[in-house]
């Protein structure tokens, strides 16, 4: 092993997807010194480079705004925030034409008239990159995170890692911290998701942040049997079918998911494409040209031949909870630290429902904004000298183990985790009888990681993102279990009905120990939006918190 | 799951090394770059947009194809146009146009429209080429 490379710098940013990177862009025009450290590279990596978004963009006239704000409301369970969705579509209808006309993005043109709700992934990482680098961001490819670093008060001063092409430990001492490692998939062999093993969040909690939503972590979703692509809208003119060739009624790729999702547990899904006419087919292979790569390679005609399918576990990818954001420039509660995109809860614009296919990719791009707009800020109240001060490693479970090292492999606990997370009838159609169970399991797991898991090097960001993966489940099966109705994608089945009391969004929190309780601050539906006078919410003001008492 | 790189293709540019991002690819002593750890791929396609070459192929499979499987076949793949599709599709590449400027897809329907084609024979995977998934897969 070499000499670790320290870097110091006023902002640093964790990540490389989007949110990264609109957090490094806009932390840099605010004359920040800004760092990025990215797992994979910054431009490939993390669930939008793979597999390109819909983009939640609606132009400002306001019976447009009004639809959008009510399209995911209801199925949300009225746990959003009107005065975010308020901001969050300024923020990225201003984002994405930056994109268009600082980052060259080539949005079709449809009638004369630009075509901008969507984006593909290696186009639209690709440009952030070049936008990245040019506003004189540090980037360091291939260098995980494994801990954050604590100064004596308790605020975060930077972050230490592996750089895996190079072999050499890196440190960068900072300011503020940006968290944009994005959600977890559990290494499910969703589309691009590898990377995405919640490492963030176990960093976060170790510093005592608050996650929020945890119990909204369970979005499956749709992909060719044996394979990672999970590109799902199409199957909107899908039917589904048995074995023999009956119809499965009830299975849609929307409302129908879970009836798959019972299938599966008993048999094998067949499907076809075969609602899409000739137009609709030609238009599918230019919208999305990755959804065909299984396809063509495997020579299936999808709109003609059935193939079969599965459901693969996107947990906070396109599930909406994480680390609790306290202000309007997304701050958590650890001094310096900021969160965007999935690593964030995503219920302030989603409330309990998915943000897929929209929200989630706007989120990232308005959260990235202001987590780099706000770390910038405290970075300058700071000073000069600020990245100087003495810090500490504050990395715990799969770093540093209380008991003996090494008693337990991070492939075990891979598969012990996945064991309780990635079944249907565990965390799709959960009931308390089946939760309860696998919750303890999981504690368990835990208690072993944090006795003898053990790395270094290279092998230190593998049993980080175990333990990360074992935090993240305890988290989402401590919320499930705590929200007894259902609401949002969490369904139970031994409470099938949404209940009024439980109308709040609910945050959990601890590593050993495990906590939940009540957010204080109440949601704001469209009745709360028109009683307050329909306010937005601007700048730091930290109306957001005060509204709340 | 990464399974080709071209000895014949490749034009040694390293930029799959640089880019995948699961640090799949080691540098290899001749400059072409060898699958030094292909668990950790994660079926993403993005080396292949990436190579100006048209040198990689990834086969859309989340495990390891089996060994002479015809997604493995370099030669039978590239006779198909496989090789670099990817990066066509997405038209990255010299004098291509970005495909990004015409990706408009269908609008997608509220409730599932009529179904309009007639189903053919049912298709195992891979069948079209050869064999059926679950033989395709080693895992
Ligand atoms: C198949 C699929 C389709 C989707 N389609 C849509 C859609 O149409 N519309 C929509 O709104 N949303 C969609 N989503 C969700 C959307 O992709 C995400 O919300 C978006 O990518 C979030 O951006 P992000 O930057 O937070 O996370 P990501 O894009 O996932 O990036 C996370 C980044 O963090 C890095 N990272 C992880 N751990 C560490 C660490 N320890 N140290 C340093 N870096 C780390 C990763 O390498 C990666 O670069 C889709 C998701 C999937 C999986
Ligand atoms: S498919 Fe993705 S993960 Fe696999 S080698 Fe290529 S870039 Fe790397
Ligand atoms: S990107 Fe293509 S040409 Fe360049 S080293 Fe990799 S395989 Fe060879």
């Amino acid at each position: 092993m070499s000499e670790p490379l320290e870097l110091f710098t006023d902002v640093l940013v964790l990540g490389g997807g989007p949110a990264a990177t609109w957090a490094a862009l806009k932390a840099a025009q605010a004359g920040a010194d800004v760092v990025l450290a990215d797992k994979g590279y910054c431009g490939t990596s993390g669930a939008a480079a793979s597999a390109g978004t819909g983009i939640w963009y609606v132009e400002p006239d306001p019976e447009a705004r009004e639809k959008a704000m009510a399209s995911r409301e209801a199925l949300g369970g009225y746990l959003a925030d009107r005065r975010w969705m308020v901001r969050v579509l300024d923020q990225t209808y201003e984002g994405v034409n930056e994109l268009a006309t600082a980052g060259r993005y080539p949005f079709p043109v449809v009638d004369g008239r630009p075509l901008r709700r969507g984006v593909q992934g290696p186009e639209y990482m690709r440009r952030m990159r070049i936008l990245v680098r040019r506003a004189g961001v540090r980037i360091l490819d291939h260098s995980p995170a494994t801990e954050l670093l604590t100064a004596a008060d308790g605020s975060v001063a930077g972050a230490a890692g592996h750089r895996l092409q190079t072999g050499e430990p890196y440190r960068v001492r900072a300011a503020a911290v940006v968290l944009a490692t994005g959600g977890c998939a559990f290494l499910s062999g969703t589309l691009g998701c590898h990377v995405n093993t919640g490492d963030g969040h176990l960093m976060a909690a170790e510093l005592g942040a608050e996650l929020s939503g945890m119990e909204f972590s369970n979005a499956y979703a749709i992909a060719p049997e044996f394979t990672t692509l999970t590109k799902t809208a199409y199957y909107s003119f899908a039917t589904f079918y048995r074995e023999d060739g009956s119809v499965l009624e009830g299975a849609g790729s929307r409302r129908g998911r879970s009836v798959i999702a019972r299938a599966l547990l008993r048999e094998k899904v067949y499907c076809v494409l075969d609602r899409a006419d000739a137009e609709t087919r030609a238009r599918m292979r230019r919208g999305q040209p990755n959804f065909f790569l299984t396809f063509d390679r495997l020579g299936i005609d999808p709109f003609t031949q059935r193939f079969p399918i599965t459901l693969l576990l996107e947990g906070t990818v396109r599930g909406t909870g994480g680390i609790r954001v306290v202000s309007e420039d997304c701050a958590t509660s650890v001094p310096g630290l900021y969160v965007a995109g999935d690593a964030a809860t995503r219920e302030l614009i989603c409330g309990g429902f998915t943000g897929g296919g929209s929200h989630n990719a706007a989120w990232a791009i308005a959260s990235g904004t202001w987590a780099g707009q706000g770390a910038a800020r405290y970075a300058a109240a700071l000073g000069r000298g600020a990245n100087r001060r003495p810090a500490t490693g504050a990395g715990g479970a799969g770093l540093r183990p209380t008991g003996t090292p090494g008693t337990v492999a991070h492939r075990d606990v891979v598969a012990a985790v996945q064991a309780e997370v990635l079944p249907y009838d565990k965390n799709y159609l959960r009931h308390g009888d089946r939760l309860a169970p696998a919750l303890a399991a999981l504690h368990g797991v835990w208690r072993e990681v944090r006795a003898g898991l053990h790395g270094t090097g290279a092998e230190a960001v593998r049993t980080r993102q175990a333990a990360a993966m074992t935090a993240h489940a305890r988290w989402m099966y401590t919320a499930a279990l705590t929200r007894t109705e259902s609401r949002g994608m969490h369904k139970r089945e031994d409470y099938p009905d949404q209940d009024p009391a439980w109308r709040h969004r609910l945050l959990v929190g601890g590593l050993d120990e495990i906590w939940t309780r009540p957010d204080e601050v109440a949601p704001v539906g469209p009745e709360e939006f028109a009683a307050l006078g329909s306010p937005g919410l601007a700048g730091a003001s930290g109306a957001y918190l005060r509204a709340a008492s | 799951m990464i399974e080709i790189v071209s000895r014949e293709r490749c034009i040694a540019c390293d930029r799959c090394v640089e880019v995948c991002p699961r640090n799949v690819f080691d540098r290899g002593a001749d400059g072409v770059p060898v699958i030094a750890r292909q668990d950790d791929c994660q079926t993403c396609f993005m080396c292949e947009a990436y190579c100006p070459a048209d040198a990689l192929f990834v086969a859309p499979l989340a495990f390891p194809a089996r060994p002479g499987s015809p997604l493995r076949d370099e030669a039978r793949l590239a006779a198909a146009g496989l090789l670099g599709g990817y990066r066509r599709e997405i038209g990255w590449g010299r004098g291509r146009t970005p495909g990004a400027k015409f990706a408009v897809g269908p609008e997608l329907p509220a409730t599932p429209p009529p179904i309009v084609t007639t189903v053919t024979e049912r298709t195992e995977i891979g069948e079209g080429i050869g064999d059926t998934i679950s033989d395709e897969v080693t895992r």
